[in-house]
């Protein structure tokens, strides 16, 4: 299949066509759901940091410190990630399966078409550009949630939260996310291209088909997750 | 031409074709007849090159099709149209992109003649009013009219058809099997089609391979099927009393012109 996928396009005009559909499908439409998962991922990591440190020597910066690690090094990149493989990856896996099943890349296939690098190549290139990006807002959103969470719950201020995001910051920590979501933004386009550019039959096997893809997916993440971690951290 | 050459088919120790040999005749509507299970979609996507064949050589005007390399197989591709059984229409895309879209991948010229040449075609199979709905909002014999647009809106040489008239009414299915028709005289293409339909084989069907268990079983036009004496394939054709009825009757009419007395004659 990756051979098949980095050869040369057909038509450079539609291929960019199809890209920038793929771009507007994964990034706009999966920012919703990531705009909501991460204000509430910070707002309750701030609770339940502020629930576990109840120690009078802590000071109180030390819940943003924390949360500020714990959201850009896990909850932005690998949360995030297991989201848009049950919302991109099922999509993906269905969209192909259904082409699969209706004849539709047989088509493209006919009329002398690479399906595989018109159909599978935008969506892995559309993935790896635009889920980074939203991991990135994840991580602001991440932030801002659990400064707002502190303020609400009247845990800690605006002043003492941002000290705490300031105090020992490591940029490494930015970059070892920014990988984490281009490793993931792969497995979450290909995976599931795999699996619905491959289905048999009809739409029973489109479900069967998007479930597997989205459970290795997930699965894959959480591997990988647990592989980088140990290697770069 | 195409031109089928002793082609061997299996999947597994399952062996779906194994020896076929046929002629699909240029400027006529051949078509391919069968029970199902008789291998005849497995005929036709070797031809389309959607299967290799194990076996055998596919020749597309005296062009050895199963030896090519991939950039001549495309090059091959782009002169083959296809409608396919469920129409295949790209369910995001309108009617009139539908059509367009193997203009935009392979088609010259600018974007006005591009479109031009996409109504003149919708305007041929009678939906140029159609033009902006989507698969979903149109019938399934528009579909089929669609399925036909996009298929020859790149001028194909050769035009395959995968039961074209199945899920249709016998009114629609007429129609659909009166444009091929036109299609193939117009253009002079290749035309091939693969069919249950006794309409289909009885009004088009210029030259008929009838597939029995993987071989080709018959061959011949529609006005030879009338004075076959092959046991099956007047079982697969003539199946109803009806059917039996209705070909008795024409037997006589035919009988009764003067040209198929010589003939008979003759044979």
């Amino acid at each position: 299949m990756l051979k098949g996928m980095f050869s040369r396009p057909e038509n450079m005009r539609m291929f960019w066509k199809e890209f920038m559909r793929q771009c507007v499908d994964i990034g706009i439409g999966s920012l919703g759901i990531v705009l909501i998962i991460s204000m509430f991922m910070g707002g309750v990591t701030t609770l339940q940091i502020a629930y576990q440190l109840v120690s009078p020597v802590i000071p109180k910066s030390t819940i943003a410190q924390i949360v500020r690690d714990t959201i850009i090094l896990e909850f932005a990149p690998t949360l995030t990630c297991i989201v848009l493989a049950g919302v991109v990856g099922s999509k993906i896996a269905s969209e192909l399966g259904n082409m699969r099943v209706s004849e539709q890349i047989d088509a493209q296939e006919i009329m002398g078409i690479n399906t595989k690098g018109y159909l599978i190549m935008p969506k892995i290139l559309a993935a790896i550009i635009m889920i980074p990006c939203l991991i990135a807002i994840a991580g602001f959103l991440g932030i801002w949630g659990g400064q707002k969470a502190g303020e609400l719950g009247g845990i800690l201020s605006a002043e003492q939260y941002w000290q705490g995001l300031r105090q020992d910051f490591r940029a490494y920590n930015i970059f070892f996310a920014l990988f984490k979501a281009f490793v993931f933004a792969f497995i979450i386009a290909s995976v599931p291209s795999y699996y619905g550019y491959n289905v048999q039959g009809g739409a029973l096997e489109i479900g069967k088909a998007s479930t597997s893809a989205v459970v290795v997916t997930c699965v894959l993440i959480l591997f990988m997750d647990y592989l980088l971690a140990a290697l770069l951290l | 031409m195409i031109e089928l050459v002793n082609i061997k088919k299996g999947f597994g120790d399952k062996i779906i074709l194994p020896d076929v040999s046929a002629v699909m005749e240029t400027g006529k509507v051949n078509l391919i007849i069968g029970s199902s299970g008789s291998g005849k979609t497995v005929m036709m996507k070797c031809m389309v090159g959607l299967m290799p064949v194990d076996e055998g050589k596919i020749l597309y005007d005296n062009r050895d099709f199963t030896n090519m390399t991939e950039h001549e197989k495309k090059e091959v591709r782009q002169q083959i149209g296809m409608l396919f059984q469920g129409s295949a229409l790209f369910d995001s895309m309108t009617v009139e992109e539908n059509v367009m879209f193997p203009l935009e991948m392979f088609g010259k010229g600018s974007q006005k003649e591009k479109r031009n040449r996409v109504m003149e075609c919708l305007e041929r199979v009678q939906l140029k009013d159609a033009a902006k709905k989507y698969p979903a909002e149109i019938s399934g014999g528009m579909k089929k009219r669609v399925g036909i647009a996009r298929a020859i809106v790149l001028n194909p040489k050769y035009l395959f058809c995968d039961e074209p008239n199945s899920g249709l009414d016998p009114q629609t299915s007429l129609l659909i099997d009166k444009l091929i028709k036109e299609l193939t005289l117009e253009y002079n293409i290749t035309t091939v089609i693969n069919t249950h339909d006794m309409n289909t084989v009885m009004e088009s069907g210029d030259h008929i391979v009838y597939m029995y268990k993987g071989r080709k079983q018959w061959e011949g036009s529609n006005k030879d099927i009338i004075f076959s004496k092959d046991e099956k394939l007047n079982d697969f054709i003539f199946a109803s009393d009806f059917l039996r009825d209705a070909k008795e009757m024409r037997q006589m009419e035919m009988f009764q012109s003067q040209d198929w007395r010589n003939k008979l004659k003759k044979d």
